[in-house]
Formats: C-alpha cells, structure tokens, sequence
C-alpha cells in the first residue's frame, strides 16, 4: 500500500484510469441516484427491463420511484409509475418526505402514475384471456408523454389478482419483450420469494439485469444493502454495498471498490504542534494520508486531534469532526480549557461536528452517514474520534471493513484522516482493537508513564511513512496553552518525566555549576603558571644579556692586547733591521 | 392520470335477483382478435338465450378508446362488467365457459 503511494505519480495514475473508461459500454441510462450509477458502470441498460428485488420495507418502490423522478427531472426523461398496491394518492403522500413533488411532475407531464386495481373476489374467469387491457393501458401512458423509462411496482400482485398462472407467465414474457421493442427503460419490482429472487421467478423473464435490495436486523442495528446480482453486457460492482434513505431519498455507496489507486502528494501539513512537526521531519503529516493516535485513557488523544482540527482551521481549510464519546459543547468547553478555542471555526462554517453514539445506527449506515457528510461538506480533514467505540461485542470483523472502506474514500478524496483509539491498559499499545494498523501510514501512540508517584504522559511516533522522524519518546504535557512536548530525561536511572525530569534536570544544573567552577579555577591557575614561567624568561634573558656584554668587552681587550703585542714584535724586529723577509710580515699585520 | 385512483364508483344499488331486473353489461375487447370475436359471439349468444330483451350489451374496443382502460380498470382482455346490477362483477375470457359466465353474472340458467 504504502509502495504503491509512493510510487504513483499523480498524472500516470488519471491517464490509466481515463483508459480504462474510454472502452465501448453498453448504453446506460443513468439513475441519478448516488452511487447506484457507479456500481453499474453508468446507469441500468437503456432499453432494457432491469429487475428490482427484495424483502418486504427493503425499499424497492422507493428506488423505482427516485429513477423515474430523476429520470425526468435530471435526463429529460419522463417516466409512467404504474402501481400495483399502492394508490396514485398514496404513492404521491409517500415520496412527498423525499422532496419528490409528484403532482408538479404529474401536472407538467413528465411522469404518469397509474394504479392498477385487482380485486380477486370480483372477478371470473371464463375462458382464455390475455393482458392486451394492461399492454393497451402502458402504451397509451407512455405515448402520452412520450416516456422513455417505466416502472411496474409490483407486477407480481397480478398471479394473486388473475386466475390462471399458466396464461399470466406467457403473458409477462411477452409483456418484457413488448417493453424492449418499445424501447424504453423499466425496472420491475418483485417481492422475494423462498430459495428465488422473486415469488414468481420474474428473474427468469427479466434478466438484463438483477439487483436485490435487502434490508438486515444485526445486533439490533438494522441496515440496508443493495447487490447487482446480474448485469448482461457489463461489468459492475459485485459486492454488496450499504445504502441510505433519507431526505435526499437514496443514496449508494461503492466505497468497497479498493482501487488502490489514490494519488499520494507530498504536500505536508502541519499537525499544529511545533515540537511535533519537528519530530515528523520537521514538517507535519502528509496531506491524505491517515493519522492514528492511540493511547490510554486520559493520555491526550483528543487534544492531539483538536490542535490538527484548529491548525487545518488557520489554513483555511474545512474540518468535520465525527464524535462518538462527546456532544460539540462538551469538545468545544473541554478544549477551551488547554486553551484551544475551537468555537470561531465552527461559527466560520469552517469546522463542523457530527456527533452520535455509535449504536445509533448499524455500521453499514454510519459508513454510509459519513460518505455522505464528507461529500456534502467536502472537508480537508476529517477527524473520527474514537474509533473504537465501533466494537460492541463481537463485529471487529464488521468494524475494520468499514474503517478500511472509509479510510480508502478519504485517501480517494485527498482528505487527511485523524483517528483516536483508546487501548485499554491491559492491552497492548501497539495495537489497536479495530485492527486497522496495517492500514495507517502515520501511528503516535501516547502512552502514560507511572513514576515517583505521578503519571505523566509520554509520546512517540510508533511509525510514519515515507518520512524521516524521531524515535524519541517525548514529554507529553497539557497546558492551558495548548499541548507541549518535552524531551524526557534520558540518564543513567532510566526514563525520568514530571517532577522527577525536574529534579534531575535541578541536580544536573548543580553539578553542571560546580564542574564548571572546577574548570575556571583550573584556568586561572594554569594563566598564573604561564604568567610566573614568562617573567622567568625576561629575567634569566636580561642577565644572559649582561653577561654577554660581559664577554664580549672581555674579547675586544683580548684582541687589543694581541694587537700589541704583535705591533710590539713588528716594532722590536725594525729596529733590530733583521732580514728582507719582514716586508711580509708587515703586511700581514695590516 | 385517474383523479379517483381506486375502483370506479358503484352505481347505486338495485333490488338484485328480481325476476325482470335490467342487466347492463360492457364487454372490453381488443379489435378482432380471435378472443374477441368469441367472447362477442359467445355473450350474445347466451344473453339472447337466457336475457332476451332485458338486458343492455356494449361492445368497446380498447383499440379505439384506449383511454377507457384506465378509467375502467382493464387489465385483462376480453372483460365483461356488469354494470347493473349492483354489484359490479367483472368477468375475464372468451366466455367459452357460459356456466362460468351465468355464475358469475348471477344469472339462473333458463331450464
């Protein structure tokens, strides 16, 4: 993964991409419904009956219905409704809660809603029959309007409404058939039968494509989910993807689609703490990367979250920050309290809280609440504090795809990731309950550190890809200024924090003085040595003078002397005119 | 769009089983499809038998009054409504079978 991040160059990754899109697709007609439109590659086959089903309240009609809305709203493709069990007034008062105004799009002709009624007891049969009434009734309804998209909801009510099964089947194979030659887009919902997708295996009529919807009960959190069982023609996401119904109506999500092909920049952001960013290389977390903080109970990690929060906050960028353990007031008073004021963010619309317990809703759900938070808010930094709140009882499992789906849609999004994670203090720090380590390209594991009757807070980054950084464990301190990091004492008795870091740090300061005063007094005396040794010198330089000049007079008066005496001799030996040679000699003396 | 989605009103309860009563009845059909023709055949075959003169038969062909369809509630062709008396009762087929058609009329078969 993290290879894979660095490795990928942002523009090679879009070109392969565009590629693989750019490859002949069966024509589609596009839902307009979040997600759904992803996972089928584009749409339902344009022209072809698609086959929605599901269990009882699992939203089948719902899904019909928000086609052929956006359908005409969004494509310009006006739609017939034709019900089955529910009246045209009763489905019009339903999809009023989903903002859907059926009368308008009635009244301006863009969709036809038709309610078929069947009552068994009325009628009788004598003879063979056909459905022309009903294939008389939808043509005149499409032509009506010119509809390009259809839905039979639920056709199935027909085999309770008609006598004579036999006639009904051949009847609705022709009838799927007539809506191909017709070409318009259906879907027809079907209600799920024992061991079939439907009770009357329509599947076996309607087989361009299948989705089944269904709605799950697990540990008395309910959710729903949509599977594409069958696509002919295309490929599509296979999984079963969780999806929402809300105000918006449906929304699908395909974050399973682990693509692995997220851009890694390597733009980095700053964590909000100065002494952090230094120990990150000096510069922060990557942007899009993800972050865990674990630790105890109590050792800072919300903190740690709500400086990111404020620091994303000064660049001007948009935080959401998921909440599973506090309500906003509570963070916002809690922070103000180590100094962080996080409430002129919220105000500047620049942060935003999301706070609900996590059994509020099945996991799938909350996946789903995010995505949908995130893509509404488009935040910078998201932030899901804690994570492990998820795990009740036994769905570790659950929780660590969701964690995994969600960590891949922020990677996708470019989003930077926070999470906390409290380790139980029987557990083991390096690892976190929802197992989701391998997935995390920075840790910063907090730890508490029990000493001299205290309990102080320590720090370090247990790993950080693709960066240099510190292997240091620092202080961990909370002031009303906000959080601070310390270098710990690292000497001769081990690891030292708080107030013992303090004592020792006052001891070493002691010792320090008196090793320094040790040194001067040293100095001083070794100056004085050098100072007594130099006058030595001139002292024994002046009388080594004196007695130079002491030899050198005793030289000249030695010279003076030899001079005499040999002048002595030159002068006896004239006088005495003793031979011819004593021109020589005078010479000589000269 | 049918204003009033849910079955056609009733018209207003006659005196039923009275010797004499008027039967109004409507068969639906789809242009001259073997069904059709029988089921035409067939029903005024069996009124004539067993309703002569007090009874009212129209023939519509969806084909060219579509928009009945709706209104009436067509699903199946061919579809006999009676009309009167109350209650309304459909029945579905060639009206091949004529006691089908007599039970589901409520009509006691001319011994």
């Amino acid at each position: 993964m993290s290879k894979l991040k660095l490795a990928a160059k942002s523009k090679p990754a879009a070109k392969v991409r565009q590629k693989q899109i750019a490859r002949p697709q069966l024509p589609k007609a596009p839902t307009g419904i979040h997600g759904l439109d992803e996972i089928t590659g584009g749409g339902l086959p344009k022209g072809r009956p698609t086959l929605v089903c599901g269990g009882a309240g699992c939203g089948k009609t719902l899904l019909a219905m928000e086609f052929l809305v956006r359908g005409a709203t969004d494509f310009n493709e006006p739609g017939v409704f034709m019900a089955f069990e529910e009246t045209a007034l009763d489905l019009t008062k339903n999809v009023a809660s989903l903002g859907f105004d059926l009368k308008d799009l009635v009244a301006r002709k863009k969709i036809v809603l038709d309610y078929v009624y069947i009552e068994r007891s009325e009628i009788e049969e004598s003879g063979e029959y056909d459905l022309e009434g009903l294939f008389i009734r939808l043509g005149t309804a499409i032509d009506s309007i010119g509809a390009k998209r259809v839905v039979l909801d639920t056709i199935e009510s027909l085999f309770s409404g008609l006598p004579n099964p036999a006639i009904l089947r051949a009847e609705l194979r022709r009838l799927f058939g007539w809506l191909k030659d017709k070409g318009v887009t259906a879907i027809i919902t079907g209600e799920r039968g024992d061991g079939m997708l439907t009770r009357q295996g329509l599947e076996e009529y309607v087989s361009d494509c299948v989705i089944v919807l269904d709605h799950r009960v697990s540990e008395q959190t309910s959710s729903r989910r949509l599977r594409v069982v069958k696509y002919r023609g295309s490929t599509h996401g296979t999984n079963e993807y969780p999806f929402l119904i809300d105000e918006d109506g449906i929304s699908v999500l395909p974050v399973t689609s682990l693509a692995l092909q997220h851009i890694a920049t390597s733009e980095r952001i700053s964590t909000g703490i100065p002494r952090l960013d230094a120990m990150l290389g000096g510069k922060g977390y990557y942007r899009g990367s993800s972050v865990l903080v674990s630790g105890t109970a109590g050792t800072g990690k919300s903190s740690l979250a709500a400086h990111f929060a404020e620091a994303a906050c000064r660049r001007g960028e948009r935080v959401l920050y998921f909440s599973f353990e506090e309500s906003p007031s509570q963070i916002l008073r809690n922070m103000n309290s180590i100094g962080i004021d996080l409430q002129p963010w919220v105000k500047k619309g620049l942060l935003q809280f999301h706070a609900n317990r996590p059994s509020s809703a099945g996991l799938e759900t909350h996946l789903a609440l995010k995505h949908k938070a995130i893509s509404a808010f488009k935040p910078q930094v998201v932030i899901l504090d804690p994570l492990n709140s998820f795990v009740i009882g036994d769905n570790e499992v659950g929780v660590k795809a969701m964690l995994m789906r969600l960590l891949d849609f922020l990677k996708t999004e470019q989003i930077t990731g926070l999470f906390t994670n409290l380790t139980a203090s029987s557990g083991v720090l390096e690892q976190t309950e929802v197992a989701i380590s391998s997935l995390i390209d920075t840790w910063l594991v907090l730890r508490a550190i029990d000493s001299g009757g205290e309990r102080n807070r320590g720090l370090s980054i247990l790993k950080s890809r693709g960066m240099a950084h510190s292997n240091q464990i620092r202080e961990f301190l909370l002031t009303d200024h906000g959080v601070e990091l310390r270098d710990v004492y690292v000497g001769a008795s081990g690891v030292l924090t708080g107030s013992a870091r303090l004592t020792q740090e006052a001891q070493d300061q002691a010792l320090k003085m008196l090793h320094e005063q040790e040194i001067e007094r040293q100095q001083l005396e070794l100056a004085n040595k050098h100072q007594a040794l130099e006058a030595q010198i001139v002292a024994m330089r002046a009388e080594f003078e004196v007695q130079k000049i002491a030899s050198l007079r005793i030289t000249g008066q030695e010279q003076a002397q030899g001079a005499q005496l040999a002048q002595g001799r030159l002068d006896m030996g004239r006088s005495r005119k003793e031979d011819a040679t004593a021109n020589k000699q005078i010479r000589g003396s000269k | 769009m049918n204003a009033n989605p849910t079955r056609p009103a009733l018209p207003k309860a006659t005196p039923r089983k009275e010797e004499g009563s008027r039967y109004v009845l409507r068969l639906y059909v789809a242009g001259k499809s073997p069904k059709s023709v029988n089921a035409i055949a067939n029903l005024k075959k069996m009124c004539e038998e067993n309703l002569q003169g007090r009874y009212e038969l129209e023939v519509i062909d969806l084909y060219q009054q579509p928009q009945l369809a709706q209104g009436e509630q067509i699903i199946a062709l061919p579809t006999l409504i009676r009309k009167l008396p109350a209650p309304l009762r459909r029945i579905i087929g060639d009206m091949s079978n004529t006691e089908r058609v007599l039970l589901g009329l409520d009509i006691q078969k001319k011994t």
